[in-house]
């Protein structure tokens, strides 16, 4: 373990059921900043090693070291304090479709937020104000703050989506696909985004992605996991064919 | 992000005034109308701090039931309000049914007989199954007869207005493909609608039988025959433990006729 | 394969549902067999007839005398507050155990305990609700009252349940990942997914409560019901009449405005 990895997964496995490991035997570290690309066929775990760093998902074993302490032990109060040091960005979005989207990014305060202030919408004003710089900072602007989600297009959400996340003041954001829903040229602007806020704003971030090209534009390194092991870590520049036919298994596909 | 930070903090707020001011109103009338409606309990002390004993005592001289009087007067009377609530459903269907084909806009093109339609079925509807019940214990004299045409009466809105949505919501496509093809109206009617239309007819038949069984059951308290009928009477004698049984025996069929349309239900819809 | 062999191996193309078949011949059965039962004749239904004619006849003209209008006034005044005051009691009771039911929300054992409770709710009449509340609580609008907040806590939260059960668990994930507590859950995710329905069964509910509420009286649970059953045993028809057409224009005028509220909630 690197003194300055900022998360460290140890051992980390996981069984849907018993005797299936969709996740073998994870190790790895992430440092404390760049853009970390998870690259893999479908099933491969990727999404859920994502959701397991957070414990949308509990793994079955291993740890999971963040900020001093082991997230797969933790509960309640302390797995919710935990929690809001990650920002999550999901490949539907997953916004409160019937709320505004200012309203979609202050849920990212609601780790901090007692729930009567939520429930009265009174946050506080140093939220609101930074909920109103971070719609700009995404690329929408004051307009799109009373807007309801739903009335949003795929692009706009995901910012949306990102915004919220950054909200938290997280040290670590994952992104589980967050391009998947999304047409070629929003997909770039959204990867765009991603690699700016981990280079700008010095937070780490990692991104699970189906798109090799994209992962090799935007990533600073790229993991290749193929059946629930990791067969690839290093730079995109180090990732060659033969990398890829491992990780997809076979050349044919290419 | 510096520009935005020169600006002065912005201000967000959930609702506009005039949304405010709308769900303030909205607020104040509700409040007014509780209060308002508070007039109308007046509460006896007496009987308030009799509440809790008065409830025990009920509860000791329902139980334990009076079985014996199941054989007696309580069987019967069960089957005949499960007929009531059976034909009185079947007997609104085929009243129901023609009614609802011409409420739907779709297939009925005609707006007088749209309104006819709609008009029958807003009136049984807003007409409750015990005041048809008063109604025709009074003309048809006391027993199932009265229970059955009152299910029935009350019956006909509730089938027709929800079959007649759904007939609304037919997919048009099929239709006009059959009218393209030539086919004669009562042919449009069978392979275009019906089959589009199935399982909603189902679902709405169910349904309204289930609610039929539990009104069947108070029907009796006029005289419209059923189990309501030795209800009354055992109330009527302060009998609370064959009150008890009746209740009881409620309880069983109407839990039996929900997992029994629920079953029913999954498996044709 | 020879060609006889070919046809019987594919299925009919318009094979004969017989289940379909079955239970339609079934049912005509039944209905023929319980009509015998249940002595519903021909001859008594023109008996009936005649005197249908007389019973109107004794109806018109409905009776619009100054005392028997403010009696009704006053029974009428009396079940809408029965109204009002059961679905202000009933849905606010609705909202926790809708939620308490809901499988997706409540660890199991609250949500089969919710729904049990549930199930006894609904299944009595209010009309027979009032009668165990009038032995409680004595004669009048309380008993009514009561008996009918009963009845809306089982329908508002039985549909309550399965409107917070069909909301989409995503969002929900969504605001748990941002570290917010199971209340912050509930007022961000679960609230404004689910608060547009649950007017709109407010609504639903308290048209159902005002139909409800003038029948409550027939056992003496208040409101319109006693006068209305009282007028109907001594044969004044006329005053009957005259209370049916009030109770009716109500109604009518309820679930318009009601189906106006419903539809801008949607």
């Amino acid at each position: 373990m690197s003194a300055g990895a900022l998360l460290s997964l140890r051992h980390l496995r996981k069984e849907y059921r018993a005797g299936q490991p969709v996740l073998k035997d994870i190790t790895l570290d992430i440092d404390a900043n760049g853009l970390t690309a998870i690259i893999g066929p479908s099933g491969t775990g990727k999404s859920t090693l994502i959701r397991c760093i957070n414990r949308l998902v509990d793994p079955t074993s291993g740890e999971i070291l963040f900020e001093g302490k082991d997230l797969a032990k933790l509960k309640g109060g302390a797995l919710r304090a935990a929690r809001r040091r990650v920002g999550m960005v999901f490949q539907e979005y997953n916004l409160v479709e019937r709320l505004t989207v200012i309203e979609n990014v202050l849920t990212g305060r609601l780790g901090y937020v007692p729930a009567w202030r939520a429930f009265l919408r009174k946050f506080p004003e140093a939220d609101v104000t930074r909920a109103f710089d971070l719609i700009d900072a995404v690329g929408l602007n004051e307009e799109f703050a009373t807007r309801r989600a739903d009335k949003l297009s795929g692009g706009q959400r995901q910012r949306v989506g990102i915004a919220r996340a950054l909200m938290q003041e997280p040290a670590l954001i994952l992104a589980d696909e967050p391009t998947s829903s999304l047409d070629p040229k929003t997909s770039v602007e959204i990867m765009e985004l991603l690699a700016e806020v981990s280079a700008n704003r010095h937070v780490p971030v990692v991104v699970n992605i189906h798109n090799v090209d994209l992962a090799r534009r935007y990533a600073t390194r790229i993991i290749g996991m193929t059946g629930g092991n990791v067969v690839y870590d290093g730079p995109p520049t180090g990732l060659t064919e033969r990398d890829l036919a491992h990780i997809y298994g076979g050349e044919d596909f290419l | 992000m510096t520009d935005a930070a020169a600006r002065a903090p912005r201000v967000w707020t959930r609702f506009s005034p005039t949304e405010r001011i709308a769900r303030s109103m909205l607020y104040i009338l509700t409040a007014a109308a509780v209060v308002w409606s508070m007039k109308a309990v007046d509460i006896i002390p007496e009987f308030l701090y009799d509440a809790p004993e008065q409830t025990a005592d009920l509860f000791r001289r329902m139980w334990p039931f009076d079985w014996s009087f199941y054989p007696k007067a309580v069987h019967d009377a069960l089957i005949e309000t499960f007929h009531i609530a059976t034909l009185g459903t079947i007997m609104a269907i085929v009243l129901a049914l023609p009614l609802s084909f011409l409420a739907a806009r779709n297939f009925t093109s005609n707006p007088i007989l749209n309104f006819i339609a709609q008009f029958i079925f807003v009136s049984s509807r807003s007409v409750n199954s015990l005041i048809w019940a008063l109604l025709f214990v009074a003309i048809f004299g006391p027993g199932a007869l009265s229970g059955v045409l009152s299910i029935a009466f009350r019956s006909i809105g509730f089938v027709g207005k929800l079959f007649g949505e759904a007939l609304e919501e037919a997919q048009p496509g099929p239709i006009e493909a059959l009218t393209a093809a030539g086919a004669p109206r009562s042919m449009i009617l069978v392979k275009g609608y019906w089959p589009q239309v199935e399982p909603a007819f189902w679902s709405v038949a169910l349904l309204r039988w289930d609610i039929n069984i539990r009104e069947s059951a108070v029907l009796g308290l006029v005289g419209a025959g059923g189990i309501g009928v030795a209800l009354d009477a055992a109330l009527n004698n302060l009998y609370w433990d064959q009150v008890g049984l009746i209740l009881g025996v409620i309880f069983a069929v109407v839990i039996v006729t929900e997992v029994v349309t629920s079953t029913i239900r999954s498996r044709i819809i | 394969m020879s060609a006889a062999e070919h046809r019987a191996a594919r299925p009919d193309a318009f094979p004969a549902n017989w289940t379909s078949r079955v239970a339609w011949i079934g049912l005509a059965v039944y209905t023929i067999y319980a009509t015998s039962i249940l002595d519903i004749t021909w001859a008594r239904f023109v008996t009936g007839l005649d005197n249908g004619a007389k019973f109107l006849a004794r109806m018109f003209p409905p009776n619009m005398q100054a005392d028997k209008l403010d009696l009704i006034a006053t029974g009428m005044i009396e079940s809408m507050q029965i109204a009002v005051l059961a679905t202000f009691f009933g849905v606010l009771l609705s909202l926790p155990l809708g939620l308490a039911a809901a499988r997706n929300l409540a660890p199991s054992w609250l949500a089969w305990s919710a729904r049990g409770l549930i199930a006894i709710f609904r299944s009595f009449h209010p009309v027979i609700v009032s009668i165990l509340f009038v032995k409680a609580v004595g004669f009048g609008a309380l008993a009514g009252i009561l008996a009918l907040i009963v009845s809306s806590l089982g329908f508002v939260s039985k549909l309550f349940a399965e409107v917070v059960e069909e909301m989409n668990p995503k969002q929900v994930e969504a605001v748990r990942a941002t570290g917010a507590n199971f209340w912050n859950v509930l007022v961000m995710a679960v609230f404004p997914q689910v608060m547009a329905r649950f007017v709109g069964l407010t609504v639903y509910q308290f048209d159902s409560n005002i139909r409800n509420s003038t029948m409550v009286g027939i056992v003496g649970g208040g409101g319109i019901g006693a006068p209305l059953f009282t007028a109907y045993q001594r044969f004044d028809y006329d005053v009957v009449l005259t209370i049916l057409i009030i109770i009716i224009a109500i109604i009518m005028v309820a679930e318009l405005v009601s189906g106006r509220i419903r539809r801008i909630f949607q």
